[in-house]
């Protein structure tokens, strides 16, 4: 479906991707992972015809900077860091509807859906929105549309716990239709979303695996957490998770794609935990227990 | 509506939301009620009085401070919307290169014209108002002379901005050109080569080829057709092209200088990266 063949991009006198083969198949759900600088965005920008470059870039044949329209109307982008827009809201859902020829009424239902009321920041500035609002007002023009590549620079970076379960449940709703790009710096915040991991350093790949994680996406688990005593910091992260309870009894929901996230902030606090029970359950359906 | 006509519609919205286009209005829009409070309608010069007198000094102060007014703001908004991130994102969707290009130049000549116009217009309507004489001759000619200095400026804005990979660097291109095309008036550098006997073919090739200099011989022309206050080198431009063509020569050179400028730009910025 895409195929990068031998793409190198130079700035000025540094590499930034260096002959990058690459073919993604429909179904595939990538973590494109690496540090500052291994050429993510680069390539990022290579797939979506802005930058020029070396080698051939190619969807379904057609090299996106040729053949923008056709391209571009597939592709569902969410920078990492949104657009400094003064424009309302409104008039960037309206200007994003029709060139992408979609019905804005599906782009503000996936804005609601996230939890945002529309009526109200429909006349805001973009730019004067939070980072949260910003976010889920991109995913909305990304997923209100027929678009079957996503591509998403940190997609739920600033997504609340609710919305971030929201989101996943949308990117699971299609995940077998197309393909999804989801960059990010930590394998472990999109390890759940993907079932191929490409792993970039200095313009090169460096890892191309698979993924095999069961997990369901729209997937829930319920939380006990008990601890040997109360700690402050402890319970502002886990207020951050949207858990409530105090001093030493706490409890919550964790977002199924979430999991490995979620080890790994209690992992930091292990000394704390004198207990621990996770309970998974589809959404709105009765909770098995994996683990106690 | 065309993808064009949406991106021209989204650059002037942009435009009015920001300060500087406030600043751009009350500038052009004071200048004109500074010079009917200051009385410049009951003035005379060179036998021209009323309105005529008003917009002549309008005109010569357009042609000063329009040019840079024009540059920087279409630099910072082009080149700065690029290094902040904004074509990074509107120029993921499907929106066709050209359009986006040409559509911001259609819609920043929309912004950046209609205030100067509308000051004038304004002033022509407070004039009939007040029952003094409108000259819609002059009113005419200085429309379709600030339409093509505007337009030739809007077009090296581009350029620069699709050359230039910063906003500061456009910034200072921008700033640099404007003041080689003002020292390149007659009344500095032409006037000084002028003195020291240089070639009259180059004196008149360059006041010729500058745009700023073209509008305020067209400018001076209208109510000094001997054009004394310019001295020799307009006399050859009078004698080789006469009053109505070098009219002429004024309106199209700065529009088909303007429109190779932007379509070398648009060429820059289709092959290059455009983030």
């Amino acid at each position: 479906m895409i195929r990068f063949g031998n793409v190198s991009k130079t700035f000025k006198r540094a590499r930034v991707l260096d002959a990058v083969t690459l073919d993604i198949a429909q179904g595939d759900r990538i973590a494109l992972v690496g540090s500052n600088g291994a050429g993510k965005t680069t390539l990022i920008r290579c797939l979506l015809g802005e930058y020029t470059h070396d080698g051939v870039v190619a969807v379904d044949g057609l090299a996106p900077r040729d053949h923008r329209g056709e391209v571009l109307a597939r592709v569902g982008f969410v920078p990492q860091i949104p657009p400094p827009l003064k424009m309302p809201v409104g008039e960037l859902i309206g200007f994003a509807a029709s060139v992408c020829k979609s019905d804005p009424a599906r782009m503000v239902a996936v804005i609601e859906e996230l939890g945002l009321e529309y009526d109200r920041i429909r006349k805001l500035p973009f730019v004067k929105l939070s980072g949260g609002m910003k976010q889920k007002t991109l995913i909305g023009v990304a997923l209100g549309r027929d678009s079957d590549i996503l591509i998403m620079d940190e997609p739920a970076a600033n997504l609340d716990p609710e919305a971030r379960h929201i989101f996943f449940r949308l990117l699971a709703a299609r995940k077998e239709s197309g393909v999804m790009l989801i960059t990010s710096h930590r394998l472990d915040e999109v390890a759940a979303l993907v079932n191929r991991v490409i792993e970039m350093d200095m313009g090169q790949l460096v890892l191309d695996d698979r993924v095999a994680d069961s997990v369901d996406m729209a997937s829930r688990m319920r939380c006990k957490i008990t601890l040997v005593r109360p700690d402050d910091a402890f319970a502002r992260t886990l207020g951050e998770w949207h858990f409530t309870g105090a001093d030493r009894e706490w409890s919550g929901l964790v977002n199924g794609p979430d999991r490995l996230r979620f080890m790994c902030m209690l992992s930091r606090y292990t000394g704390l935990i004198g207990g621990l029970e996770l309970v998974e359950g589809k959404e709105g359906a009765p909770c098995a227990p994996v683990v106690v | 509506m065309s993808a064009l006509l949406r991106a021209a519609w989204l650059d002037i919205t942009e435009s009015l939301r920001a300060r500087w286009f406030g600043f751009y209005a009350l500038v052009f829009g004071g200048i004109v009620v500074v010079l009917f409070v200051f009385g410049l309608t009951e003035s005379r010069i060179l036998g021209f009085t009323g309105l005529s007198r008003l917009l002549v000094t309008y005109i010569q102060l357009c042609v000063a401070i329009l040019p840079i007014f024009i540059l920087i703001t279409t630099v910072r908004s082009v080149a700065g919307d690029r290094e902040a991130g904004i074509f990074e994102y509107m120029l993921s969707l499907p929106v066709p290169l050209s359009a986006w290009y040409w559509g911001k130049m259609v819609g920043r000549f929309s912004v950046v014209f209609l205030p100067v116009f509308l000051a004038m217009a304004g002033a022509a309507a407070w004039s009939s108002f007040q029952e003094i004489g409108v000259p819609w001759d002059l009113f005419a000619v200085y429309t379709a002379l600030l339409v093509a200095l505007a337009w030739s400026f809007l077009g090296f804005g581009m350029l620069i901005s699709a050359l230039a990979r910063s906003s500061d660097v456009a910034q200072t291109g921008a700033f640099l050109l404007w003041l080689v095309l003002l020292l390149f008036l007659d009344l500095i550098l032409l006037g000084v080569m002028v003195r020291d006997r240089m070639p009259l073919e180059l004196v008149v090739s360059l006041a010729l080829v500058n745009p700023l200099q073209s509008f305020r011989t067209a400018a001076i022309l209208l109510f000094d057709p001997q054009m004394v206050v310019l001295g020799p080198a307009a006399y050859v431009i009078l004698d080789s092209l006469g009053a109505k063509g070098y009219l002429a020569f004024a309106l199209a050179w700065p529009v088909c200088l303007g429109t190779l400028a932007a379509w070398t730009g648009y060429r820059v910025f289709r092959k290059g990266d455009l983030p």
